[in-house]
C-alpha cells in the first residue's frame, strides 16, 4: 500500500519576477507504507523544502502529494494526520515535557486516561519517563530531541517526517539516537521520511535513499545500489567516508581488451565485463572513480584477481586507530586510500599501489553519467 | 580641562560612571517628584500646605482629605468609569494589534515595510488634530456620552505602538513552534493565540500597561466627548472638585493619589509576569 505519493511535484518562489524561481522540478516518488526513506543531498538542494511540502507548512506549486492514497494538496498540516521533528526541537517552551506531548492529543480531544496512557508509553520507549515535570529549557540537547520524538510518536500520525533531526548534536550523541530512530522505526514500523546532508544517516537508517540535487532526484535506491552502482558522479562523490576518489583519464578501447589512460602515462586495463559497455568509446574522455577501500599496498591481499598497480609518492597519512587513511599523489591527481592500521608511511615515500578493477567506476567526464 | 567623557576613572564632576548617574537622577526625580509631592500633600492640611517653611514630610498627617475627596465627587463612579474604558481599550487593543502584528511579522505581506513606516507616521498625529473629525463621528454616530466613545478612539490611538510593540516580540518567536503547533493540531489563529501570544507574553503585558495607562490618563477626549457626568472618567472627574473660587489642593492630591493606585497595581501584577527569557529551551540555543 501506497504510503506517501508524490507526482510531479514543482515548487516555485515568488521572487518579484512572473515565472518566479523553481526549487523543485518535477518530483515522482512512491513510498511504500511503513518504508524508510532518507532524502540526502547538499546544502540548498530543496530537501527541507520537499519535506515541508509532504508536511503542509509549504504550498505546492504544481504535482499532487497523496498521504495513504489521499490526495493532501489543499489539506492544512493538522488534516495531513503527519508530524515532524524539526531540526531545532521546535518544543513549546512554556510547556512541561508531559504537556508538550499531550498537546497534540487534547487538540485531537482525547480523553484525559488515553491522553495519560499514551503520553506515558511514549516516555517509556523513550526513556524519558523522569523528565516529564521539566520544562524544556530544563533539558538537554539529547533530552530534547527524545521529547521531540516523544511528541510525534504520540499521536501514532501516518507518516513521521525529520528535517535532519540529529544536526546539534554532538558525535556521540548522534550515532547513540540514530540507533534510536531505527529501533524505533523497526518497532513502530511507521512511514518515515527522514532529511539528512549527513550520508553516514543516510546509508545507516534508509531503506530506500533518495539523492536531490538542485531540486531534482539524481537516483532512487537501497543504500547498496547507491554506494555500489551509482548512476553518475555526483552520487558517487556524495557516499562513502572519505568519498569515492576520481581521476581524469580517457579510454583506450580495442576489440577485446579497453584500458583506461590516465595522465602520467599511466595505463590501467579495465575488466572484460567492461567491454560491452564500452563500444565504441574509443579516446572519450572520462572521470575514473575508485572508492579508498579499493585501493591496497599488495598485490593480491584482500583482493579480487583483477588489480592494477600504480606508482605513486606519499603526501600524508592520518592513523584512525582501525585504519589508516592514506592520501597518495599519483596519475596527475590524488587518491585517498584505507589501509591497514600497521602501515607506516612518511610524507614523500614513493610507494606502488594497487587499484580493485572490478570495483572502479567511470563517469563521462562531460555530464558525469556512469558509464 | 580636557577630560574626556568616556573615561570612567576620572576626577571631574561630568565624567563617565556618573554623568550617567547623573542622567538618571534627573529621570528620575523628574519622574517621582510630582508624584512624591502629590502624596505627601493628601496627607497634609489646607494649612500645613500654605504655611512657610514648606514641610516635606507632612506634620501631623490627615486622612481628612481622602474623606472630602469621597464626600464631594462621585469618586468610585468615576473610578467605575475609567476602568471601564481603559480595561475595553486595553483589551481591544491587545486583540486587535496582536492580529495585526501577527501578519506583518509572519505573512510575506508585499509592502511591509511601508505598512510598518505608516503605522509609525500615524500614531505621530497630534490628538488636538484628530479631536474634531473624531468628535463628527462620534456625534455622527450617535455615540457621544457613552463608553463606547472613548473606548474607539482610545483602540484606535493605542493600536499603532501595541503593534509595533508585538511585531518586535513576535518575530524573536521561532517559525518552527508556530509549523508544530500546526502540525499537532492547530489552525494559524490556534497557534497564535496558543503559542505565539504566551510566549510574547513580555511583549503583551508591555503593550497592555501602555494601553491602559494611555486610557487611564486621557483627559481632552474626555472631556470633550462624555461631557455627562454618568461617563465622566477619573481625569475629568478630578478637574469638578475645583469650585469657580476655590482650588482645595489637598483634596485633589487625595483624589490623584486614589487614581494613581489602579495604575500602580496593574504594572505590579503585570510587571512579575514579564519573566524575560520565557522562549529559552524550545528551540536548541
Ligand atoms: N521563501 C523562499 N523564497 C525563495 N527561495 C527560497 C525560500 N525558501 C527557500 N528557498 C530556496 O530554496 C532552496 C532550497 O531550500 P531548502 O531549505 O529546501 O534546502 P535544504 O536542501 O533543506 O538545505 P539545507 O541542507 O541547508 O537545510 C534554497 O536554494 C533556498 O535558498
Ligand atoms: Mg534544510
Amino acid at each position: 500500500m501506497s504510503g506517501v505519493s508524490l507526482q510531479k511535484v514543482t515548487k516555485v518562489y515568488d521572487n518579484g519576477t512572473k515565472e518566479g524561481v523553481k526549487i523543485i522540478h518535477g518530483i515522482d516518488l512512491e513510498i511504500t507504507q511503513g518504508e524508510f526513506v532518507v532524502f540526502v543531498g547538499p546544502s540548498g538542494c530543496g530537501k527541507s523544502t520537499l519535506l515541508r511540502m509532504i508536511a503542509g507548512l509549504e504550498s505546492i506549486s504544481g504535482g499532487t502529494i497523496s498521504i495513504e492514497g489521499r490526495v493532501v494538496n489543499d489539506l492544512a498540516p493538522r488534516e495531513r494526520d503527519i508530524a515532524m521533528v524539526f531540526q531545532d526541537y521546535a518544543l513549546y517552551p512554556h510547556k512541561n515535557v508531559f504537556e508538550n506531548l499531550a498537546f497534540g492529543l487534547r487538540l485531537r480531544k482525547f480523553s484525559e486516561d488515553e491522553i495519560k496512557k499514551r503520553v506515558n508509553d511514549a516516555a517509556a520507549i523513550l526513556k524519558i519517563e523522569h523528565l516529564l515535570e521539566r520544562k524544556p529549557r530544563a533539558l538537554s540537547g539529547g533530552q530534547r530531541q527524545r521529547v521531540a520524538m516523544g511528541r510525534a510518536i504520540v499521536r501514532q500520525p501516518k507518516a513521521f517526517l525529520f528535517d535532519e533531526p540529529l544536526s546539534n548534536l554532538d558525535a556521540l550523541l548522534r550515532s547513540e539516537m540514530r540507533t534510536e530512530i531505527k529501533k524505533l522505526h523497526q518497532r513502530l514500523g511507521a512511514t518515515t521520511i527522514y532529511v539528512t546532508h549527513d550520508q553516514v544517516e543516510a546509508m545507516t537508517l534508509a531503506q530506500r535513499i533518495v539523492v536531490l540535487s538542485g531540486g531534482n532526484i539524481m537516483q532512487v535506491g537501497t543504500p547498496d545500489a547507491i554506494y555500489n552502482q551509482p548512476v553518475s558522479k555526483f552520487v558517487a562523490g556524495f557516499t562513502g567516508s572519505p568519498p569515492m576518489n576520481f581521476l581524469q583519464g580517457s579510454l583506450g578501447v580495442c576489440a577485446d581488451t579497453a584500458t583506461v589512460l590516465l595522465t602520467d602515462g599511466v595505463q590501467l586495463p579495465l575488466a572484460a565485463s567492461w567491454l560491452p559497455r564500452l563500444a565504441g568509446a574509443h579516446g572519450q574522455e572520462i572521470e575514473f572513480g575508485i572508492r579508498p577501500e579499493d585501493i591496497g599496498i599488495e598485490a593480491g591481499a584482500g583482493f579480487g584477481a583483477e588489480r592494477a598497480a600504480m606508482s605513486g609518492t606519499v603526501v600524508v597519512a592520518e592513523p584512525l586507530g582501525a585504519e589508516t587513511l592514506v592520501t597518495f599523489a599519483c596519475a596527475g591527481g590524488e587518491v585517498i586510500a584505507r589501509m591497514p592500521p600497521s602501515v607506516n608511511y612518511r610524507p614523500g615515500e614513493a610507494a606502488t599501489i594497487y587499484v580493485d578493477m572490478q570495483k572502479c567506476h567511470l563517469f563521462d567526464r562531460a555530464n558525469g553519467v556512469a558509464l | 580641562m580636557s577630560a574626556t567623557i568616556s573615561d570612567g576613572s576620572g576626577g571631574g564632576i561630568f565624567t563617565g560612571k556618573r554623568l550617567r548617574w547623573l542622567a538618571a537622577g534627573i529621570v528620575l526625580l523628574n519622574g517621582f517628584f510630582p508624584a512624591l509631592w502629590i502624596l505627601a500633600t493628601a496627607f497634609k492640611s489646607e494649612i500645613e500646605l500654605t504655611a512657610k517653611p514648606i514641610t516635606w514630610i507632612p506634620h501631623s498627617p490627615t486622612l481628612n482629605n481622602f474623606i472630602a475627596a469621597f464626600r464631594d465627587q462621585p469618586l468610585p463612579h468615576y473610578l467605575l468609569n475609567s476602568a471601564v474604558v481603559a480595561l475595553s481599550a486595553m483589551a481591544l487593543s491587545l486583540f486587535i494589534s496582536a492580529l495585526a502584528a501577527y501578519a506583518i511579522a509572519r505573512l510575506n505581506l508585499k509592502y511591509r515595510g511601508a505598512i510598518l513606516t505608516s503605522i509609525i507616521a500615524v500614531s505621530m498625529f497630534p490628538l488636538v488634530t484628530l479631536m474634531v473629525p473624531l468628535f463628527e463621528i462620534m456625534r455622527g454616530l450617535g455615540l457621544l456620552n457613552s463608553y463606547w466613545a472613548l473606548v474607539l478612539p482610545y483602540t484606535v490611538l493605542n493600536l499603532p505602538i501595541c503593534t509595533l510593540i508585538l511585531v518586535s516580540f513576535f518575530q524573536d518567536i521561532p517559525r518552527d513552534l508556530e509549523n508544530a503547533a500546526m502540525i499537532d493540531g492547530c489552525t494559524r489563529l490556534g497557534a497564535l493565540w496558543r503559542i505565539v501570544v504566551p510566549l510574547a507574553a513580555p511583549g503583551v503585558f508591555t503593550a497592555g500597561i501602555l494601553a491602559f495607562v494611555n486610557a487611564w490618563d486621557e483627559f481632552l477626549l474626555a472631556l470633550s466627548f462624555n461631557p455627562a457626568a454618568a461617563y465622566r472618567t477619573l481625569p475629568v472627574g478630578i478637574q469638578m472638585y475645583q469650585g469657580e473660587f476655590s482650588f482645595p489642593w489637598p483634596t485633589i492630591s487625595a483624589a490623584l493619589v486614589i487614581a494613581m493606585i489602579p495604575v500602580v497595581v496593574v504594572i505590579l501584577i503585570f510587571q512579575e509576569r514579564v519573566v524575560s527569557g520565557l522562549t529559552s529551551g524550545g528551540v536548541k540555543g
